[in-house]
């Protein structure tokens, strides 16, 4: 008995072995996982780490010798410079995020109704604010705005308008920033809304016109739900990157006047880098991470009940 | 008939032309002696980077030491990012060009280095209080102050527009070769001459912005006026008779500074001066350099010298760079014989000549070299920059807080903020209020 049991064990068991890992192998999960793996670990050195050594510094003292747990934390919600910081990257993140949609959405139906012929240009010319690299178009818009011989105040001149304060004013500064960020970001929703624009089906429209519908009851009861969800990824991928934005308000305004056009992370870069607080520097640009966060888990729930709906 | 280049000769030049990027500059010795990294500051102006690389080759050959040199520039604050990625990372150079305030930032983490700067003292000179300040912590040097980089930022007049609408011979007061005749050029004078200027279309170009030129001169108007924000011993000082005095004389003459002035970075005042607009500006000489190129008519008319002196004294802006050695440093002796050999007379006048007498020596035997005589035009036009008469303290806005408080005082621009603040309007005692509390906040350690 004992040995026919032990033969059977034998014989069944590496066959159920090499059986399992090819059933494993085949299935399509760890097929997705084995693909995805070079990524997860791109994202594990390039994103991880650095937030867990982010939030490690965090927590240290300025000269970095000593924990203080949520010390940092509780400092800057003393601070009248960090809620300035954060109303103003607010103001920022959202005008941005809004007028760069509006404009998208807008500019999509443009397009959209020009014929396929000239389409393609007006599609390349509209998108060359986006690839050009945001620091090299900043620095024309700095010139365009320059202190002393802004181009935009010698035209105004001619009509009688200005000087114009563009950076010198803490309203005007706030203005330029927010202006130039939808310059560079509106191009990325007018793509996004013209390839959803294009996949709704046009027999909804016709079914629309049959029944009475005019312009606006198309775009509110056919166009704006057939986007819906499109709209919401733009949005909410736009307000990560426009909330974590250093490159044009470091360029056009370096925060000033007064502090008054510093967003998250110029302002982690001020206090960590050039004041040589580090670990201050990082508790400011971990301020980011709960309020993003908050809007991914509505923003992406609301895709999410959408999706299941259908 | 073959016209432009092959693919294959592209790929074969461009390999080369990036294998000599790569290697240069690349100082091999026998190399008995070990290897040593560098990382000097690139400097403004053009070729002057080739007399440090030339004294750190002849070094390398006696020494027999394997030298790499990296010019890292302060544009986009490189260095200053570099600085703090190799303090976290334990790795890196073994010799860096600290700025200002940072061998005070990273102490914990330099060799001190009395053994070479004191020999240097009695060699070349006593040092100024400033770079002593910057320098020194606990009785031990951190550093060694580096004449490439180092400057005053003091005043370079236009000499025909101050004469022409403030009736100052600037010439007369600063004469070159000379000690300065200057007891009239107060507090008093400049604001007067300011107004004059700016009624006459031609204002001092000065900032009120958050970079380090606006920082700097708010700083010696305040050191002018005994204003300290905070004391030696780390008292908070904002709410003195002093700081009222000088933030009420810096707002008066602030209004007659260009309407922009708070959104000025550090290039505006250069733009301005050379634009032919400004009757002053306060720099290092080169935005004068700049103006020699560019607009020879401006440059032939600036002539650089001393600040007004206040209630307190006549103080100038120093900002020394420091050259310190890493305790991470693999090569110590090397380094610390590298640094010596830096700061001799011969290679101290050559870095001096090769920016065009920007660069400044810390030593005080050394402020007399034939580059500030010479240079022009006008001729002599750089006789007073390095203060060879000693007729000003050369100061560090925010001195004499303890370093790691002044530095954030310095570059949160603490000072500039409190005049803009109060000129737009703030009542004096809020903006005292409000300095106060932000300075609370730098005393975290």
């Amino acid at each position: 008995m004992a040995d026919a049991v032990m033969t059977g064990h034998k014989y069944v068991t590496p066959t159920r072995k090499r059986s399992g890992f090819r059933k494993m192998m085949e299935r399509k999960s760890t097929i997705a996982f084995l693909m995805a793996l070079p990524l997860l670990i791109l994202l594990s050195v390039m994103v991880l780490y650095p937030f867990g050594y982010s939030l490690h510094l965090a927590t240290l003292n300025k000269s970095m010798t000593r924990f203080v747990g949520f010390g940092n934390f509780a400092f800057l919600f003393k601070r009248e410079t960090f809620w300035l910081v954060v109303q103003q990257s607010c103001i920022f993140a959202i005008t941005a995020v809004v007028f760069k949609a509006l404009i998208g959405f807008i500019v999509a139906h443009f397009v959209h109704n020009i014929p396929n012929k000239g389409q393609r240009k007006w599609r390349g010319m509209l998108l060359v604010p986006w690839v050009i690299p945001p620091a090299m178009s900043t620095l024309a818009w700095l010139w365009l705005f320059d202190p002393s011989y802004s181009a935009f105040n010698w035209l105004l001149s001619f009509v009688g308008i200005g000087p114009i304060p563009w950076t010198g004013d803490a309203y005007w500064a706030r203005f330029s920033v927010i202006l130039v960020n939808v310059w560079y970001g509106a191009p990325f929703f007018l793509i996004m809304y013209l390839a959803s624009l294009k996949s709704v089906p046009e027999q909804l429209y016709e079914a629309a016109a049959i029944d009475g519908a005019n312009w606006w009851q198309r775009i509110w009861f056919v166009t704006l739900p057939m986007m819906r969800n499109i709209i919401s990824i733009t949005v909410l991928f736009s307000l990560i990157v426009t909330f974590a934005n250093f490159d044009i308000v470091r360029i056009l305004t370096a925060g000033g006047p007064i502090d008054k056009t510093h967003v998250f992370a110029t302002w982690a870069f001020w206090v960590g880098i050039q004041s040589g607080d580090i670990p201050l520097g990082a508790t400011v640009s971990l301020f980011m991470f709960p309020i993003l966060a908050v809007c991914a888990v509505f923003i992406l729930r609301d895709i999410h009940r959408r999706g299941n709906e259908a | 008939m073959k016209r432009g280049i092959s693919r294959r000769e592209l790929m074969k030049t461009s390999a080369l032309a990036g294998a000599a990027i790569i290697a240069a500059p690349y100082i091999r010795g026998a190399h008995a002696a070990g290897k040593l990294s560098i990382g000097f500051w690139d400097h403004w102006v053009p070729g002057a980077n080739k007399a440090s690389t030339e004294v750190v080759q002849k070094w390398a050959e006696k020494e027999k030491v394997e030298v790499t040199i990296d010019y890292i520039p302060s544009q986009g604050d490189k260095n200053i990012l570099t600085i703090a990625a190799e303090a976290q990372a334990g790795s890196g150079h073994d010799i860096f060009a600290f700025p200002s305030w940072w061998p005070q930032a990273y102490k914990e983490k330099l060799v001190p280095l009395d053994d070479v700067m004191e020999p240097l003292i009695k060699q070349n000179g006593a040092v100024n209080q400033t770079v002593q300040y910057l320098g020194k912590s606990d009785g031990k040097w951190l550093a060694v102050p580096a004449t490439i980089g180092s400057q005053i930022k003091g005043p370079c007049s236009r000499m025909d527009l101050m004469k022409k609408h403030a009736g100052i011979d600037v010439q007369a007061m600063y004469p070159a070769g000379s000690a300065p005749k200057a007891d009239a050029w107060n507090m008093d004078a400049y604001l007067k001459a300011a107004e004059a200027c700016a009624k006459g279309g031609n204002p001092f170009g000065v900032g009120l912005g958050q970079t380090t030129d606006s920082t700097d001169t708010a700083g010696a108007f305040f050191q002018a006026f005994g204003a300290h924000l905070v004391d030696a011993k780390s008292n908070i000082t904002v709410k003195s008779d002093a700081v009222r005095q000088a933030l009420e004389y810096c707002v008066k003459v602030a209004k007659f500074y260009p309407a922009d002035a708070p959104a000025w970075d550090d290039a505006s005042n250069n733009k301005f001066l050379v634009s032919g607009k400004a009757s002053m500006i306060m720099n290092p000489p080169s935005a004068w350099a700049v103006a020699k190129r560019d607009a020879p008519q401006v440059a032939e008319q600036c002539w650089t010298h001393g600040f007004p002196s206040g209630p307190k004294g006549r103080f100038a802006p120093f900002l020394p760079y420091f050259w310190g050695i890493w305790n991470f440093s693999k090569n110590v002796p090397a380094a610390k014989s590298l640094l010596t050999a830096l700061s001799q007379k011969d290679a101290v006048e050559s870095f001096v000549a090769a920016s065009g007498g920007y660069d400044l020596p810390s030593f005080e035997s050394f402020t007399t070299f034939k580059t500030w005589a010479e240079e022009g035009p006008p001729k002599g036009t750089l006789y007073h920059y390095p203060n060879p008469h000693n007729h000003q303290t050369l100061s560090m806005a925010a001195f004499p807080a303890p370093p790691k408080i002044a530095q954030q005082i310095y570059s949160q621009a603490i000072m500039t903020k409190m005049i803009v603040r109060h000129m737009q309007g703030e009542a004096m005692e809020k903006t005292l209020a409000w300095a106060e509390s932000e300075v609370e906040g730098f005393m975290r350690t």
